[in-house]
């Protein structure tokens, strides 16, 4: 039952959103123009597409968020049952999570943190 | 009365639907179920209409100045003729803008906001949903509105977008694993990651200040991680109109402008919410375990009136934030997120780790 909940919240998501631009749709003005509909530049006349190739450093930072990511989202059942596996379980996370700060360090010292 | 803590018994909209359900009313399910979109849908509606007020309010004040006045008394009226002239306003698509993905990114942003606001515990009678695997649940679903920002941005062809987008990915996938550990200490101290649960686990003492040192240090890096992944001043790159127009939707106007305002301020309502609910207890009135005159007295203002109070004050910081803290440049940004919050969350879920073995806390947990 929680997660038809969490099913028909999406239908309402898409619901309002939607019934909000129908609405708008009906009431608002339409009068598309080719100087009206140009992508903002700072009312310069447009020079080139927007898709281009973009700088490598927001990749670098999503490759180190993936890895950082996925392990927290494994500590989470570690987290939960974590009274019942005491100290053994705190050596366990222990050696998980450096072999993870090793690769952050790596990283750090390869200046992968660094912003260029 | 000998036991106040055990008196706090949650009814979920869905335990309230499925009993209907099982007791073959099906009429009375069905109205649950049309009482909890209805009742989110008002909320949501409702709740930005405040906090875009307040946020003018407050703004202003910090300013000495009055803020709105014309519209209303006190200009309370103001956010209501703003919606109601957004919605009169042409709907513009950009040339060579990826038409399906221009339209789908206002969706996918107030997606992630419904989506956490149907679990979030406002009081022992007032909460909608809630799942075994609550905080893991609500961590999936608010990375969705990341998503919506970058389709918005890429899709409109516009350079500035396309720099506001990928400045707000970065920042939001940065700060999303500092939130996320820091999250994991309040989940080893209750050991549950139901939501209701972990605020019924802190009927003795918030976790805040259960555990010493620990807990604050990870609301101190929750909050400002938090703040991180809504964009908010003082980390705001990815919107800086002094430098980037307006960011990820310059290109967007009339009401796909507004949805995407809207989710932005009911992700601040989120947020604060879930600091609430985590690390100050939610719904849950101030005790200390073993006064049991002074918890009686704190037991007479309403769990829901507990829950609001905390949730506006901790939006009302972060308005706060905004009027303080100048905005930071991109490579301040990343050096705090993976070389000073990241290393500190680190130590610190580590610290928690060694506070729950040896019960190092205030108040045990039974």
């Amino acid at each position: 039952m929680d997660y038809i909940f969490v099913l028909l919240s999406i239908v309402l998501a898409v619901l309002f959103v939607g019934g909000g631009l129908l609405v708008s749709r009906l009431v608002a003005p339409h009068h598309p123009g080719a100087l009206k509909n140009a992508p903002y530049e700072c009312g310069e006349k447009v020079f080139g597409s927007a898709h281009v190739q973009f700088n490598v450093g927001y990749y670098l930072f999503g490759l180190l968020f993936l890895v950082f990511d996925v392990e927290a989202a494994f500590l989470y059942p570690w987290a939960v049952v974590f009274r019942e596996v005491g100290i053994a379980g705190l050596i366990e996370a222990g050696i998980f999570i450096l072999v993870l700060v090793v690769g952050l360090v790596y990283a750090w010292r390869k200046g992968a943190l660094e912003w260029v | 009365m000998v036991n106040l803590q055990t008196s706090w018994e949650v009814r979920t909209l869905s335990q309230r639907a499925s009993e209907a359900l099982a007791g073959g009313q099906l009429g009375l399910t069905t109205g649950y179920l049309f009482a909890g979109l209805a009742g989110l849908a008002v909320f949501l509606a409702a709740m930005a209409l405040v906090l875009v007020y307040a946020e003018r309010k407050i703004a202003a004040h910090f300013q000495c100045r009055l803020g709105p006045m014309r519209v209303g008394w006190h200009g309370i009226l103001q956010s209501v003729a703003d919606s109601l002239k957004l919605l009169l306003k042409e709907d513009i698509v950009p040339t060579d803008a990826d038409r399906f993905l221009h339209v789908l990114a206002p969706f996918m942003s107030l997606l992630a906001a419904i989506l956490v606001l149907v679990m979030l515990p406002m009081s022992p009678a007032l909460q909608v949903a809630d799942v075994n695997i609550g905080v893991l649940y609500v961590t999936a679903v608010s990375g969705l509105g990341a998503l919506g920002i970058l389709l918005g941005g890429w899709s409109s062809n516009n350079k500035w977008s396309l720099l506001g987008a990928m400045r707000a990915g970065a920042q939001i996938i940065s700060y999303e694993v500092s939130a996320t550990l820091s999250l994991l200490v309040v989940v080893l101290f209750s050991g549950t990651l139901q939501l209701s649960k972990i605020v019924q686990s802190q009927a003795d003492g918030w976790w805040i200040w259960r555990a010493p040192g620990v807990g604050l240090l990870a609301f101190a890096i929750y909050l400002i991680a938090s703040v991180a992944e809504i964009n908010r001043t003082p980390f705001d790159i990815s919107e800086g109109e002094s430098e980037l127009t307006a960011g990820f939707h310059t290109e967007y106007s009339g009401m796909r402008f507004a949805f995407f305002f809207l989710a932005e301020f009911i992700n601040m309502f989120v947020v604060s919410a879930l600091a609430a609910t985590l690390f100050l207890g939610g719904w849950m009135p101030f005790h200390i375990g073993g006064l049991a005159t002074f918890n009686a007295a704190m037991d007479l203002i309403p769990p829901g009136a507990w829950f609001a109070a905390k949730s506006a004050f901790l939006i009302f910081v972060i308005m706060w934030f905004r009027w303080t803290f100048p905005r930071l440049r991109i490579d301040q940004l990343m050096r705090l997120e993976w070389k000073i919050l990241l290393p500190i969350g680190f130590v610190n879920l580590f610290l928690a780790a060694m506070a729950v073995l040896f019960g190092f806390y205030f108040f045990p947990v039974q």
